[in-house]
């Protein structure tokens, strides 16, 4: 242990620990801009290049970077001097005179950490003039908007896009004052290898990286008397919108939520949910028979179009081992525009499906030209949580406020398992309880999964089917991914099913939810939340669900049958083509 | 050459080998011994064809059927890059310079035929007018002491028969053969040697370290990047004695316990990267590198590995990055590369001259070499002449000598009877040294308290002519292109500074602006991430100290006291003085000056670009610049 | 195992040039899973640089290929490093010394007039693709300064008044060869 003193106060902490660590811990807080640590989702960034966080060390030439000095034994530290204040608000400045005074429009204003420090330091007046730096805004893709001139190179993005999810989409671009952070060659994000996970734009401290909205469209719908509108809430959703309205991190809100739905103007308000269900009777189908053929495994979960994207682009040679399952909210778009349209006698052009995902990829797999029905568009436009919240504010929606209601039918009826898609291990956990129950015949006694949730970036189980263990893996995190498909292709280890999901920790953490920041607790609470209704959710298998037995029933046979294959599954877009 | 095979054969093939430098060494010569031409293969001059210049001595001596009486050959920088190409004559000491192909037969006939030096190629003094006919007596090596650059001009780099004559790789047998890594460590550490590199950490001290933490594997790197521009010394080092680098490198890597070294050095040296090739594969043949060096069972590779034109790769962890195929940018320190370097294991990273000086004081002892040099700071430094003043060159001086020593004796006093007004030592992270620190003995300390430093070794000598704050502006300027861009300070506040000064040079800035450039300078000073940004102020905070007159003057006058500032300057021709000769008309290189003959010419003040062309060509001082 | 999306046809640069690039890399022995793998990028940067004159996009995600490292990266280090260049140089490459001896020998003068005399500024290169010219820092000639270097050769004490007499040389030399940069 190590003993020192941070503005007077004696403070004990571990070898090893950083100053900003150590004055946490006597409730001294000094800001940091470029640091991160999401503890266990392994996403470390410590460039020490914004050097807000500056504190004076005894003893010391210069200033030291609290976020990435550690302490050493009898230490004096000054967090709050005349030297450190000074500098702190002269860096600030620095920063902002290469920055476009452009809060009030800001996509990221008011969630923006630099305009918060700005505002903590009270910077009042332009105190550089200077040239700035000058770049595109890149609005390429239709999922994510890079505006460089609000970046400040904390490198956050470029730590997450490389080490992280090893995608290696941006860099870090030029040298000197022009530096920035980009695609290679400075060219559009379409050309790159992204894969629209999104976590960049969850790490980004400022409005430099941000998601492409269609808040305007989503309006544009309600308003449109001709059109039936109708909107599908993701499990995540629940867990995390309260935040954006001051309620408690981890408060669930379905109930205020899909009132909230209606209040805004939607024909029809469903619940993804229900095509988590749906997808587990699809997938688990193949999952059966794969495993009963014991071809063709491991089996990979396709519900994250993250994933998928970043199969296509990094791993093409293996484009047949997931599951051909469309990702929920694309089989709901689906049903909603043949099923439901039919049903009530509206024309599926006449219809417009809107998704409210936590997700940036969900963007840009909408907008794909194969996820398409009859030359109609599945889902026309997805927004985030993030957009929704600022859409029920703009209407003057306080969700707090709201009551609870019911999603409508017959697409509304959801179980447990298909909340859980949620959150890392989720998906996992509710094909093997459909899977389990399917195979053996037996009823499932403890239907908690436990060994696969959780924050970890892999999670394994081993369940008896009759017989044959099959090995299971839930991993979250494409770095992680990687890792696994790595061994997966050289052999040196086996799976039978595994779920793969982009964003470290699952959707609850997708690159759409209300920003959290390095507040990684907040992550855990909406996992929290999302198991939290699952257990006391009545029915928790997703083959109980009796909505989706109807549809089968009514429209779709059996799982797997060809109608379902035509209108559930979907091929990759491995077309070279487009490489 | 023959691998050898152990300490004792080492010793004594250095005995047989020395005869090679008898006529050098002015050692055991005997009569019948033959005369050497050694012809100056460093960059400089190698750059006015100094290679042929040797060829054309070769097929002289084949011609003329001399090869019993004299030989040629090539060496390596003698310093002294500004008179070159440089022939020197051994035995004789005879110091010609500026030596061009058609001389060489004079050279041969007179010189080695008929035993008369060529006076017209000897250096002629600056202020006596005098012509010096051996080197030791030109006065820019009189107060000279070589001991990093003891070979360089004496030896063939490209022989290691000769760096053995010299006595060379025998202080890495002795250390194999018969002492421990501590005892190494031990005597670097009583000899006081400081780290050549810039901030001048004790060598012996950085090695212990290095040894300190157990890890698997450990790594010695050479940094031969020498970004200060104006610098050549570690040039110079391994273009004329790269096997002394590669023989401090294994002393390094043995005290430590590395087996591996990299030479990180950058791609503008092209001849130096040759040399080193070529010392490291006849270092390979000879058992002195390579497995079980000396039969010691100490194993040491070096490999090279080349920048790419960028400064910043000279900090230490910058160059770490680099070599691991990174963007070369810095990280903070702790972790110190002793404790986590490449591929995060310990590595000793040391400066070119640092580890040619290493050889030497392990040959010679501790107590040799701390009897050179000052209290604090021993053994010589070199230093890169460059600027307004006479002798242009490299010299190597013993710690605490005066800068006014420097200037005046080696380097002959300022160019054309100046005034001298200030000397820039440490390069883009120094400060400027005035007139009243002339006298102030030279060391690591006595320059950092006066807000300079000792840096690589360039010493910018300015007069009169130049201007402070243009000065301050083109090193900002440097910085600023040479920037990483990673910290805000750095990377934003290194552009304030300049384009305030860009500013106070164009006749904008104000005194907020001063003011300004004082605590701005300070804030980049103490939270820049690495060395770079962290003395980047230095030429600003060390001008705004001594010559504050000058920035006032460009701020409250709007006049630029030099001189220098262009958009401060304005050339007028008077009409009273003014003859009509149009030899200004005829020069200026934008066609701005129009008149008649016979009548007093004007200036297009519009179109002028100042280059001041006409004022220095009007031979009837018509022209004034104000 | 690749990283970065490119196309065999994508190509325009000359075949044989990848060739032997190949086969310098495939010298290198790079091992795909080893952290140490990227140790001799820059190193065959500098050689494709050498080969190719220039290190255009493609090229870049060829070598990102063979390094099993995303074109991104190999972006990102290129865009670092001065030495490096994605746009093809002149055939007669101007470097001025701007390095600190050089510049307070009047080497900014020295470049000025390179300049006029082209009519293109610093980093450009003539419409023609005959000439273009930099500025770099310090070739360690500073006892020679101001020094150029046009191509490999060096030029020491170079003086305003001489700079057109120098360019004349290159004229000559390049007017009867058929102008394609460094093939
Ligand atoms: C911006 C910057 C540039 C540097 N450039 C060089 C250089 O060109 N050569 C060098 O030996 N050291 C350079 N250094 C110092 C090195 O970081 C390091 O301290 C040195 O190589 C250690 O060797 P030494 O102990 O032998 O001096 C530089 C430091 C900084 C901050
Ligand atoms: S990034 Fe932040 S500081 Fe910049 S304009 Fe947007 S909200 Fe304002
Ligand atoms: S505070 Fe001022 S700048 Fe900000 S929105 Fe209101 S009026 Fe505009
Ligand atoms: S969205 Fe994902 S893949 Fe794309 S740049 Fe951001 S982190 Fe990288
Ligand atoms: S884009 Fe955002 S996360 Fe990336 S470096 Fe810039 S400010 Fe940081
Ligand atoms: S994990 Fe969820 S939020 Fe993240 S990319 Fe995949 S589907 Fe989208
Ligand atoms: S001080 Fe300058 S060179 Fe050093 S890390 Fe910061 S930006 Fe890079
Ligand atoms: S200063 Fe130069 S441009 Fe101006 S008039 Fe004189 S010669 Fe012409
Ligand atoms: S050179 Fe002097 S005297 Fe001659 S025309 Fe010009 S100004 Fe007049
Ligand atoms: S938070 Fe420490 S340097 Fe940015
Ligand atoms: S290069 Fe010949 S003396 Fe320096
Ligand atoms: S400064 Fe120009 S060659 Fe060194
Ligand atoms: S070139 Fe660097 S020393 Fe002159």
């Amino acid at each position: 242990m190590i003993n020192l003193i941070i503005d007077n106060k004696p403070v004990t902490v571990e070898e090893g620990t950083t100053i900003l660590e150590a004055a946490k811990q006597i409730n001294i807080k000094i800001p940091a801009l470029c640091y991160m640590d999401l503890g266990e989702l392994k996403m470390v960034n410590k460039v020490s290049s914004c050097r807000i966080c500056s504190v004076e060390v005894e003893g010391r030439r210069n200033l030291a970077p609290s976020c990435s000095t550690p302490v050493a034994e009898g230490m004096k530290i000054h967090t709050n001097s005349k030297r450190v204040l000074f500098a702190r608000r002269k860096l600030l400045e620095l920063m902002l005179s290469n920055h476009p005074f452009d809060c009030l429009t800001c996509n990221k204003s008011t969630d923006c950490d630099l305009q918060t420090l700005a505002v903590q330091f009270g910077v009042n007046a332009k105190h550089f003039k200077g040239v700035r730096s000058s770049f595109p805004v890149d609005t390429s893709s239709q999922a994510l908007r890079r505006d460089p001139e609000k970046c400040i190179m904390c490198r956050r993005c470029e730590t997450m896009c490389n080490e992280v999810q090893t995608v290696g989409a941006i860099t870090a671009f030029g040298r000197g004052f022009n530096t920035v952070v980009a695609p290679a060659e400075m060219q559009p994000l379409v050309n790159s290898n992204c894969v629209y996970c999104g976590q960049c734009v969850t790490v980004c401290p400022t409005g430099a990286l941000t998601a492409v909205g269609y808040m305007k469209e989503t309006w544009d719908a309600l308003f449109d008397p001709s059109k039936k509108v109708v909107v599908q809430v993701a499990p995540a959703i629940r867990a995390a919108i309260g935040e954006e309205f001051g309620m408690p991190d981890g408060t669930a809100v379905t109930g205020k939520l899909v009132a909230a739905l209606h209040q805004l103007g939607f024909d029809a308000v469903f619940d993804t949910t229900f095509a988590a269900d749906l997808t587990i009777m699809e997938e688990g189908k193949e999952i059966i028979e794969r495993i009963q053929k014991n071809e063709n495994l491991p089996i990979l979960t396709s519900c994250c179009p993250g994933w998928i994207n970043f199969l296509e682009f990094h791993f093409p040679q293996l484009k047949y081992m997931p599951s051909t399952s469309k990702s929920p909210h694309q089989m709901m778009g689906t049903v909603v525009k043949t099923y439901y349209a039919e049903k009530i006698g509206v024309k599926p052009e006449d219809m417009v499906v809107i998704s409210v995902m936590p997700c940036i990829a969900k963007k840009y797999e909408a907008a794909q030209p194969n996820l398409e029905t009859n030359g109609i568009r599945d889902v026309d436009y997805v927004i985030t949580t993030r957009e929704l919240a600022k859409m029920f504010k703009e209407a003057g929606i306080d969700l707090k406020d709201m009551p609870d209601e019911e999603f409508d039918n017959p697409l509304g009826e959801s179980t447990g398992a298909g909340v859980i898609f949620g959150s890392s291990g989720g998906v996992l956990e509710a094909a093997l309880r459909t899977v389990y129950e399917v195979v053996t015949g037996n009823k499932l006694e403890n239907i908690d999964f436990a060994a696969v949730r959780g924050l970890a970036g892999v999670k394994e189980a081993f369940i008896d089917l009759n017989g044959r263990i099959i090995r299971v893996a839930a991993t979250s995190g494409l770095g992680n991914a990687r890792k696994i498909l790595e061994k997966v292709e050289d052999g040196s280890i086996k799976y039978d099913v595994i779920e793969i999901m982009a964003c470290p920790g699952g959707c609850v953490n997708g690159g759409g939810q209300p920003f959290c920041h390095d507040r990684q607790e907040k992550i855990e609470a909406r996992m929290r939340a999302i198991y939290e209704i699952d257990h006391t959710t009545k029915v928790r298998k997703s083959h109980e669900n009796a909505s989706v037995q109807k549809l089968y029933d009514e429209f779709f046979g059996e799982p797997g049958s060809e109608k379902a294959h035509q209108l559930l599954h979907t091929d990759y877009w491995f077309d070279d083509s487009k490489a | 050459m023959n691998r050898i095979n152990s300490y004792s054969e080492l010793l004594s093939t250095c005995e047989s080998l020395k005869p090679l430098l008898h006529s050098r060494l002015n050692t055991g010569i005997r009569p019948d011994e033959k005369k050497l031409i050694l012809i100056c293969g460093g960059t400089g001059c190698h750059a006015s064809e100094s290679d042929k210049i040797l060829a054309k001595f070769e097929s002289l001596i084949d011609e003329k059927n001399l090869q019993n009486v004299v030989a040629a050959s090539k060496t390596g920088c003698f310093g002294f890059c500004a008179k070159g190409p440089i022939v020197k004559i051994f035995p004789d000491d005879v110091f010609y310079v500026q030596v061009k192909i058609e001389d060489a037969e004079e050279i041969i006939d007179q010189h080695i035929v008929n035993n008369q030096v060529v006076k017209r190629l000897l250096f002629e003094d600056p202020i006596s007018k005098q012509r010096i006919p051996t080197q030791h007596e030109i006065p820019f090596y009189k107060n000279q002491k070589r001991i990093a650059l003891r070979n360089c001009g004496l030896i063939n780099p490209e022989k290691i028969e000769e760096y053995i004559a010299t006595g060379g790789y025998q202080a890495l047998g002795r250390a194999v053969a018969e002492m421990t890594p501590e005892e190494v460590i031990e005597e670097m550490k009583r000899s006081g040697l400081r780290g050549r590199g810039g901030a001048g950490f004790p060598t012996g001290k950085k090695w212990e370290f290095g040894r300190s933490y157990k890890s698997d594997e450990k790594f010695v790197i050479c940094n031969a990047d020498e970004g200060d521009p104006g610098a050549f010394m570690d040039r110079s080092i391994l273009e004329g004695d790269s096997h002394s680098v590669l023989e401090g490198m294994a002393l390094a890597g043995y005290a430590i316990g590395a087996n591996k070294g990299y030479v990180y050095i950058r791609a503008e040296y092209p001849l130096a990267v040759e040399r080193l090739k070529i010392a490291i594969k006849q270092a390979h043949d000879a058992g002195v590198l390579g497995k079980n060096i000396l039969g010691s069972g100490f194993d040491f590779e070096i490999d090279i590995r080349l920048g790419a034109g960028a400064f910043v790769c000279g900090e230490e962890t910058a160059l770490i990055n680099s070599i691991q195929g990174k963007r070369g940018e810095p990280h903070t320190k702790p972790p110190f590369p002793a404790q986590s370097g490449l591929w995060d294991k310990p590595t000793v990273v040391n400066n070119v001259e640092t580890l040619a000086n290493v050889p030497i004081v392990m040959l010679k002892g501790a107590d040799w070499f701390n009897t050179i040099g000052s209290k604090t700071s021993k053994g010589t430094k070199v230093f890169a002449l460059a600027g307004q003043i006479n002798n242009v060159g490299l010299v190597e001086v013993p710690m605490g000598t005066t800068l006014r020593e420097i200037i005046y004796d080696t380097g002959g006093g300022i160019k054309g009877n100046l005034d001298f007004k200030a000397a820039q030592t440490g390069g883009p992270s120094g400060g400027c040294i005035p007139k009243q620190f002339l006298d102030t003995p030279i060391d690591y300390e006595s320059l950092a308290s006066i807000g300079s430093m000792m840096g690589s070794g360039g010493m910018i000598i300015m007069s009169e002519k130049d201007c402070m704050v243009n000065i301050a502006k083109f090193y900002l300027e440097f910085t600023v292109e040479e920037s990483c861009g990673r910290c805000v300070p750095c990377r934003i506040g290194t552009k304030r500074l300049h384009e305030i000064l860009s500013s106070i040079t164009e006749g904008r800035g104000t005194e907020a602006d001063l003011a300004e450039l004082q605590s701005l300078a300070k804030v980049i000073t103490d939270t820049a991430l690495c060395g770079l940004g962290q003395t980047a102020p230095n030429p600003v905070l060390s001008t705004l100290k001594y010559f504050m007159d000058e920035y006032e003057a460009h701020v409250k006058e709007k006049r630029c006291p030099a001189g220098v500032c262009k958009s401060l300057l304005n050339f007028e021709i008077l009409p009273d003085k003014c003859i009509g000769c149009t030899t200004c008309a005829r020069n200026c290189p934008v066609n701005c000056i129009s008149g008649v003959v016979k009548q007093p010419h004007v200036i297009d003040q519009s179109r002028c670009i100042k280059c001041g062309t006409c004022y220095s060509k009007c031979k009837f001082q018509a022209i004034i610049r104000h | 195992m690749e990283r970065v999306r490119s196309k065999a046809q994508e190509r325009q640069l000359p075949p044989e040039l990848y060739i032997k690039l190949d086969e310098y890399i495939d010298s290198l022995k790079i091992n795909p899973r080893s952290d140490r793998r990227k140790d001799s990028l820059i190193q065959v940067l500098h050689k494709a640089q050498d080969m190719f004159g220039y290190l255009p996009e493609e090229l870049q995600k060829h070598i990102a290929n063979r390094f099993y490292i995303s074109h991104a990266e190999v972006s990102g280090v290129i865009s670092f490093y001065n030495f490096f260049t994605t746009t093809p140089k002149g055939k007669v490459r101007i470097n001025v010394c701007m390095g600190t001896a050089c510049y307070v020998n009047g080497s900014e003068k020295v470049l000025d007039e390179f300049e006029r005399v082209l009519g293109i500024k610093s980093g450009e290169v003539t419409p023609d693709g005959k000439f273009s010219i930099e500025s770099i820092r310090c070739l360690g000639a500073c006892g020679l300064a101001p020094v150029v270097m046009i191509n490999d050769k060096v030029y020491g004490k170079v003086q305003v008044e001489k700079i057109r007499d120098i360019l004349e040389t290159y004229i000559v030399e390049t007017s009867n060869e058929e102008v394609t940069s460094h093939e």
